[in-house]
């Protein structure tokens, strides 16, 4: 069936949406991992671009609703084939209704078969009472009646002698038989015999050969009519499904357009950002250029993109709008169309066989009136009479029940009405009133004998019903004569117009046929066969129970309203049947072909009810609408989506661009800030140089190179702080340069011994014996790191306690066993000492056990033994009695800005990122950092690092300053007095810096002891300094000592006068006033500040041990002199002041200095031979500047340095000189690396800055004249 | 030898309160050093040359700046420039220093600006020869007098 191939290709349809679907749902599944699929469909390329659009971290959520998008599109389309395949089942409808109809074409078929056995059973009744020649006759004239018969016999049965003859006949029945093919006679033949008549000793058998034939031909014709509507509806579904195949792919065009779109715009950046790879199938390529088409236009300003994508998705919803109004008006149509066709099949149909049932019915009258004309006429004396014909009549009256009468009438003329109302005995009546002839049921005495007239139509037969009617007149009736006259004119039945019939109260007709009394040809005159006729039948027709019984005999009739009018006259129709109804809407007319020419006849079907809305139509419209809509709304929504989401990405550049330029900005702060914190520094710093310049006392010149390195380690500092930012980024690289660990923490100390002082610390460093004096390593990060960790110990430690550096091999540490070193020791014997109330640490009070904060670290734990004996592994650890760290808080404590506690910031003050810078350099140090901390007690911090074991030698000349003056104590001794044992071991370290040797004793009294039992040894004798610490100072003590010196002295028979043992006081914080008085008062030679390093030891000694040895600078300046002597030099300088000057300067160091003021001059002077020994060239000159002039003098010098090699000038031309080259020294006053480089490009060999330094003119002059 | 000692004392505080109010600087006591017995009066000899210099060179520019038509910055730059080497290198502070200020005026041609860095730099001149006269005459007095001039350390 079409309708189903129709739905076969929403199926199909269906099938490929459920593919895409499957397509997608894959492709989410594998969340895009497949960029190249193989589902090449458009909803799959558009989900590729979908997940590019969308960020990766927002993924799931995009694709959730991508998800949700698709579950609704694939709701919709699968409720679209639903609504489809219910659309198809419409047709199907159409189609289920023609079985009824087959059924109606059965029953038609049966009753036409019906109607031809009722007349053969018809003819059987009359043979009772005729001969065979009539039959033969009358079956001739009879013939049409009986279309559905080839052929009738009859076979009369008789009795014995007739056998041979009844035989013949059989024979012709059976052969007849055999002629039939249609599988209905079987049946038929049985039942032709048992059209039997026992009680008569004949019997007739019949039969009929149905002409099947022609009925198949009237089914066929049936059927090709009923196929026509399928064909049409057929038709219909195809156009319809063509129409829902268009509007499917119009909107999946629609959406794939719709959805490209977007997608432009991120497709172009993807595009831009990486080459479409060169395999790609050919649609996606297409896809591509249409894309590039679209990114073209896509390329303007996002917002008109916005507006154009806006106005896409508007022209589509409306395209939506239109589709669904245009489907409903469509669909609507179509069903109207269907409905009207449906009523036109009806009403033609029953059209057709009301006709047919009429024909039937006047055909039999037909038959009936040749019967009259045969028998009655035919005979003489007639064959029929009333009674017979009253019989027949009723007999067959089966065959006609549609007739509610007949009657015979006689054509009289009045020449014979006498005579014919002699033989009949009666008087020929006149039709009371004319229209209700046939009805009349007076008595025929009570009517009037008709009126003369030209001739008479009396009935003479009449069926029982209406045997009322003999002896009337029907020609005077005006309806009936008329009828009569047309009647006999034409030879064929003729009706009248319709009226009520009064017995049945039913709208009737009469059938009236002429009875001829010969047969005439067809074309005869209406006068031949006026002179022909002998009489009129007339048959009443019931047109409603006519019209009823058709109706019930068909399907479906409740659904149609069936009218039927006599048009005759076509002003006034005449209503034949059905009531008058509400108009319907829909209405068909069909004509009647009753026979008649001269009436016309329409039948009017309508439908009983009004159409009910179309509701396919408008499921379907609205659906379209739905999902238009819908579509329209979720990409309304994708749209405004990827507005926002281009406006945030917009904000966020914008953003982007203000915190990079923010960021710009804090960079140029910081190099701006540290700069403005530099120049005045280096006031500072320089204004320090100056005052270690002047003659100061030792204190003071501590005082002053203490400030001084403060100020340079605050510069270092501001530059570590802009170095934090590298280490952020990682480009932080440590140098490897050799350094005195020592003096480095001797730095430190000084950095923040003020604080300490002012907070009463006590501030202590160590380090161990085996730690070697030179390592190689970033001094820098190093002390970055333990000033960090100490500033925090200083920062969160109050006014009690200490605070102590101790530095260890790794290896001292990983054999618990074997400690050698003191320090080491006291962390374990700890508890040992918890008994003499005051703990054996720096300041007394308790600390934590500093071997806990290194006990997770891997270098210590791991067993490597193999090791680069040239590596050393540093253990640094910085104690403190601070308030610790609470446990909540020591897990995060080296993460940067998170401090301890929120609030330890409002208490102490700083931004928490030291301790994370110091875990990145101890990182990079190879090392790692720990800590243990107990609330209360305090905090131990610990770190190690790699570094290598370095050479004196190669030690940096800043790290060498005490050199010299350590060699003065070497060999001396000193004895600490100390109550607390790790304080001594630190006075020790200190001292064996110095080369001293120390004994420690914990009391007083315990040094007298030692004292008495030294005495007169040789270590008494070198006994040079005793150093008592304030907590176990005491004063009578001292003045014991004092006394018991001297005499041991002169025991001794020392010199008491200069080996006198000195004796110090060390103390953490005392004011000058006490120190002063201290020493005034005698009791001590000196009072030394805590915390102690080696600068201010030495300070100390020197003043009372040393001879006060006086600066270096004069040692210089004679260097500096001797250097210069005779030497000749010429100064080059266009400024006459600066030349005088310059020439002042090295006159003073005895250089005998000549001037010229022009670089042409100084290159005539310095044409080899010459004589000077060195050359100050200014830079800027006019005429030619400093640069030019050095470049010209050392191309003459090649020139001549070349002759004289290659021996084309001798020596002897250029004083005796092989090779000239003279110093050449810029003179400048910018100093910066530029200048220099282009200095020394010229063939410059330094330069000196201007005014003249002596320092610097030494270093700069040094070097060429130290060797000569 | 009262007077010489008062003389003495008389010099020494003038000369730390040229040092004090920014004068000269520390060349100048490096140039007070390089007077010897074979140079006694080093420092007067470089003064003096330097006033002469200064003097031409102050001239020349404010000459060049009242052309009408046409400065020429070049001529300026580089008087500017002999200026700024003589003033460092006798140490006088405050000319050096009016001497840089007018080097970014010459250098962005602003003519206004120049004038008013040489009104600047005339005074500072002057008060330089002004106060360096003096001293110079605190000296000679002293050597009338017949004492020495105190060195500087």
């Amino acid at each position: 069936m079409s309708c189903s191939s129709g739905t076969g290709n929403f199926v199909k349809l269906s099938g490929l949406l459920g593919e895409i679907h499957r397509c997608a749902l894959v492709k989410m599944s594998m969340n895009g991992k497949f960029p190249a699929s193989t589902c090449r469909l458009p909803a799959n390329s558009r989900l590729k671009k979908a997940k590019e659009i969308m960020h990766r971290s927002n993924s799931f959520k995009k694709w959730n609703r991508y998800l949700i998008f698709l579950w609704l599109l694939g709701f919709f389309s699968v409720g679209f084939i639903w609504f489809l395949t219910s659309f198809n089942g419409v047709p199907s409808e159409g189609t289920e209704k023609i079985p009824p109809s087959c059924e109606d074409n059965a029953r038609i078929l049966l009753q036409h078969f019906n109607v031809s056995k009722n007349q053969l059973h018809a003819l059987a009744s009359f043979f009772y009472e005729s001969d065979q020649v009539a039959f033969l006759e009358c079956s001739r004239h009879s013939g049409p009646e009986k279309p559905s018969s080839d052929d009738i016999t009859c076979a009369l049965n008789v009795l014995c002698s007739k056998k041979p003859d009844f035989e013949k006949q059989m024979w012709v029945a059976k052969s007849s038989e055999l002629k039939d093919q249609c599988p209905v006679r079987v049946e038929n033949t049985p039942s032709a015999h048992d059209l039997s008549f026992p009680e008569h000793d004949s019997y007739v058998v019949l039969n009929a050969v149905s002409s099947l034939p022609w009925e198949h031909h009237t089914s066929r014709k049936n059927i090709s009519r009923r196929t026509a509507p399928g064909v049409q509806s057929k038709d219909h579904c195809e156009n319809l499904s063509f129409c829902m195949v268009k509007g499917c792919w119009l909107l999946l065009v629609g959406l794939v357009l719709s959805c490209q779109i977007p997608g432009v715009r991120l497709k172009l950046w993807r595009s831009r950002e990486s080459e479409p790879a060169p395999l790609q199938p050919v649609p996606q390529k297409l896809q591509l250029l249409l894309q590039q088409k679209h990114q073209q236009q896509a390329q303007g300003p996002p917002k008109g993109a916005g507006k154009w994508r806006k106005k896409l998705l508007i022209i589509f919803v409306l395209m939506g709008i239109l589709t669904s109004i245009w489907l409903f008006w469509h669909l609507n149509q179509k069903i109207n169309l269907r409905r009207e066709e449906t009523l036109t099949n009806m009403c033609d149909e029953r059209a057709r066989m009301l006709q047919d049932q009429f024909n039937v019915s006047m055909n039999h009258v037909h038959a009936l009136a040749l019967l009259v004309s045969t028998f009655h006429h035919g005979k003489h004396p007639s064959a029929i009479d009333q009674k017979t014909f009253g019989e027949y009549t009723e007999r067959t009256a089966f065959e006609r029940p549609l007739t509610s009468g007949v009657a015979y009438a006689l054509k009289v003329l009045h020449s014979e009405r006498e005579q014919f109302e002699k033989q009949h005995g009666w008087t020929i009546k006149k039709m009371e009133t004319e229209d209700q002839t046939l009805v009349q049921d007076c008595l025929t005495e009570n009517l009037d004998p008709a009126p003369v007239k030209d001739e008479y139509a009396p009935v003479i037969f009449s069926q029982e019903t209406v045997s009322h009617i003999v002896s009337i007149d029907m020609m005077s009736g005006k309806e009936d004569r008329e009828n009569i006259l047309r009647a006999r004119a034409t030879g064929k039945g003729v009706l009248t117009s319709p009226f009520k019939l009064l017995k049945s109260n039913h709208v009737g007709v009469v059938l009236t046929f002429a009875v001829y009394n010969k047969d005439l040809p067809p074309d005869a005159t209406p006068e031949l066969r006026i002179e022909a006729t002998m009489g009129y039948l007339g048959a009443s027709y019931d047109v409603p129970s006519l019209v009823e019984k058709l109706l019930h005999q068909l399907a479906s009739n409740q659904t149609i309203v069936v009218n039927v009018y006599d048009t005759t006259n076509s002003s006034a129709s005449i209503s034949m049947y059905g009531t008058d109804v509400t108009d319907t809407g829909l209405l068909h007319v069909s004509s009647l072909d009753f026979g008649d020419p001269l009436r016309k006849h329409e039948m009017h079907c309508r439908f009983k009810q009004k159409p009910p809305l179309p509701w396919t139509a408008i499921n379907a419209s609205l659906g379209v609408l739905v999902i238009t809509l819908l579509v329209g709304h979720i990409f309304h929504a994708a749209i405004s989506r990827i507005a926002k989401v281009e406006n945030d990405y917009r904000e966020m550049m914008e953003l982007k661009a203000r915190a990079e330029a923010a960021d710009i900005a804090k960079s140029q702060f910081l190099a701006t800030v540290s700069h403005e914190i530099r120049t005045p520094m280096n006031g500072v710093l320089g204004m320090l140089k100056m005052l270690m310049d002047t003659d100061l006392d030792v204190v003071q010149r501590d005082y002053a190179e203490t400030a001084h390195a403060s100020g340079k380690d605050l510069i270092s500092l501001i530059n570590e702080v802009l170095d934090q930012a590298k280490i952020e980024s990682g480009r932080l690289e440590l140098e490897d340069v050799p350094f005195d660990l020592r003096s480095l923490l001797d730095n430190v100390l000084s950095l923040s011994s003020d604080k300490s002082n002012d907070k009463g610390i006590e501030l202590a460093v160590y380090v161990s014996d085996r730690v070697p004096k030179v390592v190689v390593g970033d001094p820098g990060r190093f002390r970055q790191i333990i000033i960090n960790l100490v500033g925090n110990s200083i920062k969160f430690t109050q006014d009690k306690g200490h605070i102590f550096v101790s530095v260890h091999l790794v290896d001292e540490v990983k054999g618990a066993c074997d400690v050698g070193d003191k320090v080491l020791q006291q962390g374990l014997n700890l508890v040992q000492d918890m008994s003499s109330k005051t703990y054996n640490t720096l300041s007394g009070f308790p600390v934590v056990d500093r071997w806990r904060s290194w006990e997770n670290f891997k270098t210590l734990n791991s067993k490597d033994a193999v090791e680069d004996p040239e590596k050393i592994k540093l253990l640094v650890t910085v104690e403190d009695t601070g308030v610790g760290i609470h446990l909540g808080a020591q897990d995060r404590i080296f993460t940067p800005f998170v401090q301890a506690d929120s609030s330890t910031s409002r208490h102490y003050g700083g931004t928490g990122i030291g301790l994370s810078i110091s875990k990145h350099l101890v990182e990079l140090m190879h090392g790692e950092i720990g800590f243990v901390s107990e609330p209360g007690i305090g905090s131990t911090f610990s770190f190690t690092g790699s570094f290598a074991k370095g050479e004196v030698s190669s030690l940096d000349s800043r790290w060498k300053q005490y050199d010299p003056v350590v060699s003065e104590f070497q060999g001396l001794r000193a004895l600490v007095v100390d109550n607390r044992s790790i304080r001594a071991e630190v006075t020790r370290y200190h001292l064996r810096r110095l080369g001293i040797s120390v004994d420690i004793t914990l009391s007083m009294e315990s040094t007298c002891t030692y004292l008495s039992n030294a005495c007169g040894t040789s270590d008494f004798a070198h006994l040079a300094m005793i150093l008592i610490d304030k907590d176990a100072w005491n004063q009578e003590r001292v003045l014991q000592f004092r006394s018991l010196l001297k005499e041991y002295r002169q025991n001794g028979r020392l010199n008491v006068s200069t080996n006198f043992p000195k004796i110090f006081l060390l103390a953490t914080a005392m004011t000058p006033l006490e120190r002063s008085k201290l020493k005034t008062a005698g009791f001590v030679d000196n009072v030394l500040m805590k915390p102690l390093r080696l600068s201010v030891i030495i300070a100390c000694f020197q003043e009372l041990l040393g001879n006060g040895r006086k600066d270096q600078v004069h040692r210089k300046k004679s260097t500096l002199g001797t250097l210069l002597r005779e030497k000749r030099i010429l100064v080059v300088d266009d400024n006459k002041v600066n030349r005088r000057v310059a020439e002042g300067a090295l006159k003073k160091y005895g250089a005998i200095v000549s001037c010229v003021e022009k670089g042409q001059d100084a290159l005539d002077k310095l044409r080899p031979p010459h004589n000077f020994d060195a050359c100050f060239m200014d830079l800027q000159m006019p005429e030619m500047d400093g640069f030019e002039a050095t470049r010209q003098i050392r191309s003459v010098e090649t020139q001549v340095n070349e002759n004289i090699a290659s021996g084309e000038a001798s020596i002897d031309m250029y004083g005796n000189v092989s090779y000239w080259h003279i110093p050449i020294l810029a003179m400048t006053a910018d100093v910066i690396q530029a200048t220099n480089e282009e200095c020394m490009k010229c063939g410059m060999d330094g330069y000196v800055s201007k005014p003249f330094e002596e320092e610097q003119l030494y270093s700069a002059v040094a070097s060429f004249f130290e060797s000569g | 030898m009262d007077f010489v000692n008062q003389l003495q004392r008389k010099f020494i505080d003038y000369s730390s309160s040229l040092h004090r109010e920014g004068i000269v600087d520390d060349q100048f006591t490096q140039l007070r050093k390089l007077e010897d017995e074979n140079s006694p009066h080093f420092v007067m000899e470089v003064a003096s040359l330097f006033f002469e210099d200064c003097e031409k060179l102050i001239n020349n520019m404010a000459i060049a700046l009242e052309q009408k038509q046409g400065v020429d910055f070049k001529q300026i730059d580089e008087c500017i420039h002999q200026l700024k080497g003589s003033s460092s290198s006798i140490g006088a502070m405050r000319v050096k220093n009016a001497c840089i200020a007018f080097r970014s005026f010459s250098d962005g041609q602003n003519r206004e600006g120049c004038l008013r860095c040489l009104q600047q730099l005339s005074h500072e001149y002057s008060l330089l020869k002004n106060k360096l006269q003096t001293l110079f005459r605190l000296e000679k007095q002293i050597v009338a007098a017949g004492g020495s001039i105190p060195r500087v350390h």
